[in-house]
């Protein structure tokens, strides 16, 4: 079974990287760019067919490690 | 003292600090492996040191905080042990929980490799012990994640509590956004745990203990801490 978490910064967080990437794009002349937040996408592989404890595990692989929710959310999407 | 370092992949200053503790204790901590699930009996001071554990992948000090060893450092933190974590350490121990926020990217999004000026907010603390209040020391910092960030509710604690030891500051102690080079909230450079038993700092104080090399300004931090462990002896 095929799954992605995606981990994005709270709102409200200073995201330096994000604004350092908005500046290239509009040096780079790609017009209309008003705002980047940057974030990570983890593409993951599971054993097994149960889509409700694949989601489980995700959750938890989010919250012990893949996010720090200090300063992260996470989305968990169960590809099939 | 009977100091332990933590060694992880990618740690690169675990010798500066085995020297430093050497240096003012006399005695040479015991080097311990990341896949440890011990700490040496005895042990009264763990120090996380500086570097690039695993490579800083996902987040810096995160797969580091997640180590095996790190359960026998929670377990010497709830019975109240010391624990110093420097740089990378302080990363880890926000990471692991230890600590309250973490660290991001400075704010002027470069590596900065360069002496600050910290002002040491208290005295009567064993991880400030060696100086005066307000007393402003000069050490090196090395660092691109070191921009310290937590919610409202947790700087209002760690403030209200006395909390933060350390402070960047100028180098007539003043609290100045210009002396503040990497952006961190409150200009904090140090905190210790709710218990006053676990302190992290970005700066390097073990790189600025000897003479022949430079600025001996770190060497109260060590030496606060061999004293304090020998009256509690």
């Amino acid at each position: 079974m095929k799954a992605r978490v995606t981990v994005t910064l709270k709102s409200g967080v200073l995201d330096p990287q994000g604004k350092a990437i908005e500046g290239a794009l509009r040096s780079l002349g790609v017009d209309g760019v008003t705002s980047v937040r940057q974030g990570k996408v983890f593409d993951i592989e599971l054993a097994g067919g149960d889509k409700a404890g694949a989601e489980a595990a995700l959750k938890q692989a989010a919250e012990k490690l893949l996010a720090n929710m200090v300063i992260e959310n996470y989305r968990v999407e169960v590809l099939g | 003292m009977k100091a332990a370092i933590l060694v992880f992949p990618g740690i690169n200053r675990e010798r500066d600090m085995a020297r430093t503790l050497k240096l003012v204790s006399g005695r040479d901590p015991a080097m311990v492996w990341h896949a440890e699930t011990a700490l040496p009996a005895g042990t009264d001071l763990v120090v996380i040191p500086g570097g690039f554990s695993y490579g800083d992948y996902l987040r810096c000090g995160a797969i580091a905080a997640r180590a095996p060893v790190m359960d026998a450092v929670r377990a010497h933190a709830a019975k109240g042990g010391l624990v110093l974590g420097v740089c990378n350490g302080f990363q880890i121990l926000c990471e692991s929980g230890l600590l309250p926020g973490l660290l991001m990217r400075n704010a002027g999004l470069k590596f900065i490799c360069r002496d600050v000026y910290l002002r040491v907010e208290r005295a009567d603390t064993p991880f400030t012990a060696g100086y005066k209040k307000n007393q402003v020391i000069r050490v090196p910092v090395a660092h691109g994640e070191g921009n310290y960030i937590a919610d409202g509710e947790t700087i209002a604690k760690l403030e209200g509590e006395g909390r933060v030891l350390y402070r960047y500051a100028s180098p007539d102690g003043m609290i100045d956004p210009d002396w503040n080079h990497n952006g961190a909230m409150n200009a904090i450079a140090g905190i210790v745990s709710e218990r006053g038993n676990v302190l992290g700092m970005m700066p390097h104080p073990e790189n600025h203990v000897d003479a022949a090399i430079g600025p001996t300004d770190g060497r109260g931090l060590f030496a606060g801490l061999n004293d304090h462990l020998a009256k509690a002896a």
